[in-house]
């Protein structure tokens, strides 16, 4: 007895625990992979390292301007292992030492490590540091030993060191004093113990050191001068001989080091190659014999025949990529090149000494949509017949990389996929009648064997093969990747925009590329660089039957000003709808909020000389513009010089030639930061395709607040000038971050607030009446994320049950931002353990369910982090009242939970961005997270409380209804004969 | 912690004071002094809070220090696209803090009355529904600075009678970071072509410098240093008694009354069966009662 009194207490008390537990947001094991998909790339490749002499796993090393490190298997593509480099440590050159080392140089030439080729861990580092800042060279050489041991030799930073290939440890090392000298070349002919270190100094001295390679001793060093100069780009064509351009790039020259001994000899190129037009470049190569030139696009192959004699060996058109030399037996080396020609590529293999012999020569159809090559990296294996065979890596236009081998594309990677800069989603088409469904069961029995596996799971008789079959049937399942829309909206497709200028369209099912498109190149601009993605039409009622298509905006040419091209593609089928060269840059782009009779949106693009032109250039779209011409407003930020300014259109532009779609723009506000204490760091509007479900906030104590949802308000963070060094440059008192509000159609500054002894980088979000902002506090040494919420008070009288009933509010009254607003503020702090790479914020169809924060953490994971935690009305004892409402007690630090990182055991290496895309379904939400590594999944803030979950057991509904349904039956029999039995007595 | 922060600052100024009357100023102190006020007060760029926080102390110390200077800026307005020119001038009171921050403080407003020439271009503006813009230099003492700032409102907004104009002149230190303008009530939107009454300005001013940010809540930190928050930590032990340990209670409850019936049991067994063995003392003829009752039975 007393004991079981003692014990109901315990239990009760342990169920209210278990069951206050705020409700987790995680998977279960074998919910991975059904709604998240995770691709991993590397990025466009810079240098690649064959490693193939060893019988173990054939692979390729390959360094990418991701700065990415990873060995790739060269039968299939996949990646072994990869280290992402800091965006700071960007990689200068890699190499294979001893056959089981890679070694890298990056940051400038300051950091060489070695990794181990098989698993890719780390096995030492060593930081080189030197006089100033030079060019980085790394060698490796076969066969240079010191004492046995391996030597790297390293030029970085106007020294050379030679480093231990076994430790790191720096067995010597040579400053080069001389104040300008600039190495181009560290040689290290094959069977000597001497080093070449060639360079130019003063633009028209050229230098050659010679030092001993076993203890860095400077044996001999020459200077000669060449009175016009020289072009910076060397090609090595011997171990003794490298050949450069003058400045005027007209004359080569070929430079021989024989012996210490410095020669020039000149050859103008117009005595090459007749129709020589414009200057030259020399392409950097080294094939012994053999170097390269390209002029205009013209690409000239030079072979030097004896001693700086040079002869024209070959002359193309055609956009062409060459090799680096590839040893292939004693005395003989080979170099790929592969040239681009219409849909095909041609790939030839030659000897370095004999130009006219072709080892190799094939030609391989090639995706229009890849470009021309870029780069190749050459490899070679004995072939079952003992002859040499060639494997060529090719990294193409759109940063994708192919191996090829026998005349065809064994493997390809698309890696343009690492660097996206800009995302938008579209719809898929609607499920026609002709599309049927049977297609996806083609098979009964595959079928039946299907349904047989689940029942066998339902029941727990599966074996972990069946467990395993059954999850990859689930992961696999053809539902989640058709091509048609479904009724909850999940299935999209995600248009991306590359920096290579490609267009992908992945499917959320999968992840899929459905169709990929290369930004068309014309003949106003041959290198158009894509800037952003905007949905140019997006039908829906009167316009079903147009396809959706979105906007490419790029610009032509690397400077803010150039001209911009604009590319309409079609988002079913990635064709390019239509593309314009505009004779104007553009500066900015405003999507308006509205479209024509074809759901085409209409387009502001503001040039360099703040003209705004009107897209599409018809005549309904301009009558719709101009119906709504006093009501459009715009900013500009310029934070180079902290002013922010507002704009107005004013008229139609006056120039020479009419044109009715341009429009002169004014000023209206501007807003200056003092340049000695403030610095604009962080700009942040809200997300213009957000839906409020509802703008009263009812509190507490039946008390309503009225959100002040405006559209038109941006967020701004400026920080003191002092704060934009590294940490521990400013200390907290000489250190301020200040967040603004700032209505941007009339300048009015809502809000102001100092946060002092913080700085940045500031990280921040914007959604309905609430901006959360991320930055470090120097006083507290943590980070810290602030939240405010801004209400309007114009409207708060509006409680009045009896002025809602008779009408006298003005909730409905249109709202002018030119009245005086009277607004409030709330905001709290917290801090925050992790330093951020982006925030989001979910977004729902209808803005219904509560709303999560998605912070993409410093190790490249996205957590979701309810905004209830994020509530200016937390205090540290709320009441009941406020209990009930869900306010959280006020803690001062946010708490991270385990299993509410949504990228769960992934990580999406390089994150840059977190993209949210409400479905169709209220309650759910799909993120995109892209960086190197792509991740993508469902996510429903406050459950799925719309939908049955796909855990959800029909069979035990349908047993519960059979079985009441029997039960009535019976009771209704027994019932009868009860009563039959009472009328007979 | 707070009365320490009250105290430092009180204690420099009485230093600095002392000093002073000996006739010694050391140049150094007001970089000390600066950086102990930081300390325990996170102002540093907007000086009112200070002035607010410990006003005693620090009113002393302007009294001494601070000098006030009288400085002047002009408004200009524009008509739509026209260009600028001068509409009113500012005046206010610039108060250089010891600390050697600059604020500007009493600005008053004085408008030039409008010409009839403006009234024929503000009239125009009300026809066209079109923009009256004003700006200010951006750096008051030394005008303009890098650049003006500039506000703009729709000419109709600033009906009323008159007209009602309403700045909030955002400062920085001596710098105008921005100026609101417009009317000080509302605007509703489709907006009705009238005129004013009369052609003179009612205008508003207000000065506004940045707030300072709720600190995050350190709570280890108040536990340590505070004795209020320190208070509000300990008071879990507060809730009554019976509610912190009701579960070792009741069953303790229980169990005493098991016993206490069971004991009142025993009694009334013996009293019933042998009343002349109440005065027995020992243990061992209290155990022995029942069982010798039983017999007896």
């Amino acid at each position: 007895m007393a004991i079981r009194s003692f014990f109901i207490p315990f239990l009760l008390f342990v169920l209210c625990f278990c069951s206050s537990l705020s409700p987790v947001l995680s998977l279960y094991e074998d919910q991975v992979g059904l709604m998240d998909w995770h691709q991993q790339y590397i990025g466009k490749v810079k240098q690649a390292v064959f490693s193939t002499q060893k019988t173990g796993r054939r692979r390729v090393i390959v360094s990418t301007e991701e700065n990415v490190i990873a060995s790739l298997d060269l039968r299939h593509g996949e990646i072994f292992w990869r280290h992402l480099l800091g965006s700071n440590d960007v990689i200068n050159g890699i190499d294979i030492g001893l056959g089981k080392y890679v070694i890298t140089l990056s940051s400038g030439g300051s950091i060489l490590r070695s990794w181990n080729l098989p698993d890719g861990q780390m096995v030492w580092e060593s930081f080189l540091q030197g006089p100033k800042h030079s060019k980085s060279l790394l060698l490796v050489p076969t066969n240079l030993k010191i004492e046995k041991d391996n030597v790297i030799v390293v030029f970085s930073n106007g020294r050379l060191h030679a480093v231990s290939c076994i430790d790191g440890e720096v067995l010597w090392k040579k400053d080069f004093e001389a104040e300008s000298f600039e190495a181009q070349q560290v040689i290290q002919p094959s069977g000597s113990d001497l080093i070449y270190v060639v360079g130019f100094s003063a633009s028209s001295q050229f230098k050659m050191y010679q030092i001993n390679a076993r203890n860095g001793e400077l044996l001999k060093h020459e200077s000669a001068t060449f009175s016009s100069g020289f072009l910076r780009e060397v090609s090595l064509v011997s171990s003794e001989m490298v050949v450069a351009l003058d400045s005027t790039g007209s004359i080569l020259l070929a430079i021989s080091f024989q012996n210490g001994e410095i020669s020039f000899q000149e050859t103008p190129i117009s005595n090459l190659v007749e129709d020589s037009s414009g200057p030259a470049v020399i392409i950097p190569l080294s094939v012994p014999g053999i170097f390269v030139i390209k002029t205009n696009s013209v690409t000239i192959f030079i072979k030097v025949i004896g001693k700086g004699k040079f002869e024209v060996v070959e002359k193309t058109n055609h956009e062409t990529a060459v090799s680096n030399a590839l040893p292939i037996s004693e005395g003989q080396q080979a170099f790929a090149l592969v040239q681009h020609a219409g849909s095909e590529i041609h790939l030839a293999v030659k000897l370095a000494h004999d130009w006219d012999d072709n080892l190799l020569k094939e030609s391989i159809k090639m995706d229009q949509q890849r470009g021309i090559p870029h780069k190749v990296f050459i490899n070679n294996y004995i072939r079952t017949d003992r002859s040499h065979g060639f494997r060529l890596l090719i990294v193409m236009e759109d940063h994708s990389l192919l191996l090829l081998q026998q005349g065809a594309v064994v493997w390809s990677r698309e890696d343009g996929l690492a660097s996206i800069i800009d995302v938008t989603a579209s719809e898929l088409p609607l499920e026609r009648d002709g599309v049927s469904v049977a297609k996806v069961e083609h098979n009964l029995f595959e079928w039946l064997k299907g349904h047989m596996l689940k029942l066998k799971g339902t029941l727990m008789l599966a074996s972990p093969k069946d467990v395993a079959a059954i999850q990859s049937m689930r992961i696999k399942s053809s539902e989640k990747s058709k091509m048609t829309r479904d009724h909850n909206g999940f299935r999209k497709l995600l248009i991306v925009l590359t920096r290579a200028g490609k267009l992908f369209a992945l499917h959320t099912g999968d992840g899929r590329v459905v169709w990929s498109h290369l930004l068309h190149k014309s003949e106003a601009c041959q290198s158009p660089i894509g800037l952003n993605l905007y949905q140019w039409q997006v039908p829906h009622h009167h316009a079903l039957d147009e396809n959706p298509s979105v906007l490419v905006i790029s610009r032509c040419g690397p400077s803010s000003d150039a001209p911009g091209v604009l590319s309409f593609v079609d988002t079913y089928t990635g064709k390019e709808l239509n593309s314009l060269s505009l004779i104007h840059a553009v500066v900015q782009v405003i999507p308006l909020p509205y479209t024509d009779s074809t759901e085409q949106r209409l387009h502001l693009l503001v040039d360099s000389d703040k003209h705004a032109h009107l897209y599409p250039k018809t005549s309904e779209a301009l009558s719709i513009f101009k119906h709504e011409f006093s009501n459009i407003y715009w900013y500009s930020v310029e934070d180079h010089n902290g002013i922010i300014k507002g704009h107005a259109l004013k008229c139609m532009c006056i120039g020479e030639v009419v044109d009715e779609f341009c429009f002169d723009t004014r000023d209206l506000w501007s807003v200056v930061f003092p340049s000695e204490s403030e610095k604009i760091i962080a700009t942040v509007p809200r997300k213009l395709n957000e839906v409020v479900h509802t703008q009263a906030k009812v509190i507490a104590d039946q008390d309503v607040m009225y959100k002040y949802i405006s559209r038109n308000i941006l967020f701004v963070a400026t920080v003191a000038p002092k704060c934009s060094g590294g940490i521990g440059s400013v200390t907290p008192e000489e250190s301020w971050l200040v967040a603004y509000l700032i209505d941007t159609v009339t300048g009015r500054i809502l809000h102001r607030v100092t946060h002092h002894g913080a700085r940045g980088p500031v990280h921040a979000v914007f959604s309905e009446n609430w901006v959360v902002y991320h930055y470090f506090n120097l006083r507290a040494h943590r980070y810290e994320m602030s939240v405010i919420e801004i209400y309007d008070q114009s409207r708060a009288d509006n409680k009045d049950v009896w002025k809602l009933v008779f009408g006298k509010h003005n909730l409905t009254s249109p709202i002018s931002l030119f009245s005086r607003p009277e607004v409030i503020t709330k905001s709290q702090s917290y801090f925050f353990t992790h330093s951020v790479k982006a925030i989001a914020v979910t977004s729902t169809a209808k803005g219904i369910t509560s709303e999560q924060l998605l912070i993409g953490t410093i190790g490249d994971q996205v957590l979701a982090l309810d905004k209830r935690f994020l509530d200016p009305r937390r205090s540290v004892n709320p009441t009941q009242a406020e209990k009930e409402e869900g306010i959280i007690p006020l803690t001062d630090s946010l708490p991270i939970i385990p299993q509410s990182y949504i990228t769960h055991a992934l990580r999406v290496e390089g994150l840059r961005g977190i993209i949210t895309v409400p479905a169709k379904l209220e309650s759910t939400t799909l993120v995109f997270a892209h960086g190197v590594d792509l991740f993508f999944t469902q996510l429903a803030p406050s459950r799925t409380y719309d939908s049955l979950t796909e855990d959800f057991s029909y069979a035990l509904l349908l047993i519960t209804i059979v079985a009441l349904v029997a039960a009535i039956i019976v009771t209704w029999r027994l019932s009868e004969r009860k009563e039959l039995q009472d009328k007979w007595r | 912690m707070k009365s320490v922060k009250v105290i430092v600052p009180f204690l420099l100024a009485l230093s600095l004071l002392s000093f002073s009357s000996f006739g010694f100023q050391s140049d150094e102190l007001l970089v000390d002094d600066e950086e102990f006020g930081l300390e325990g007060s996170p102002q540093h760029r907007s000086s009112e809070p200070v002035l607010t926080r410990s006003q005693p102390v620090t009113r002393k110390r302007h009294s001494d220090l601070d000098s006030d200077s009288k400085i002047q800026f002009s408004l200009d307005h524009a008509f739509g696209d026209s260009d600028f020119s001068p509409a009113g001038t500012f005046s206010a009171r610039l108060k250089t803090w010891s600390h050697g921050g600059q604020t500007l403080t009493k600005l008053r407003f004085s408008r030039n009355s409008f010409t009839d020439e403006n009234k024929e271009k503000f009239k125009n503006l009300l026809k066209s529904d079109d923009f009256y813009r004003i700006r200010l230099p951006s750096k008051a003492l030394s005008p303009p600075g890098r650049d003006f700032v500039i506000s703009s409102v729709k000419a109709r907004c600033l009906l009323r009678e008159g007209l009602d104009e309403h700045f909030v002149i955002h400062m920085e230190g001596v710098n105008v970071l921005a100026v609101n303008y417009g009317s000080p009530g509302s605007c509703p939107y489709p907006r009705n072509l009238k005129f004013p009454a009369k052609w003179s300005f009612n205008s508003h001013t207000v000065l506004k410098n940045s707030e300072q940010a709720p600190r995050a809540p350190v709570f280890t930190e108040e536990i340590l240093g505070d004795e209020n928050a320190e208070g509000e930590v300990v008071q879990p032990p507060e809730r009554p008694f019976w509610a912190k340990y009701w579960m070792y209670l009741i069953p303790l409850g229980l169990i005493v009354m098991n016993a206490v019936t069971q004991a009142m049991n025993m009694p009334e067994e013996q009293a019933s069966g042998q009343a002349p063995a109440q005065g027995q003392p020992s243990a061992g003829a209290v155990q022995r009662g029942p069982s010798s009752a039983a017999r007896r039975r």
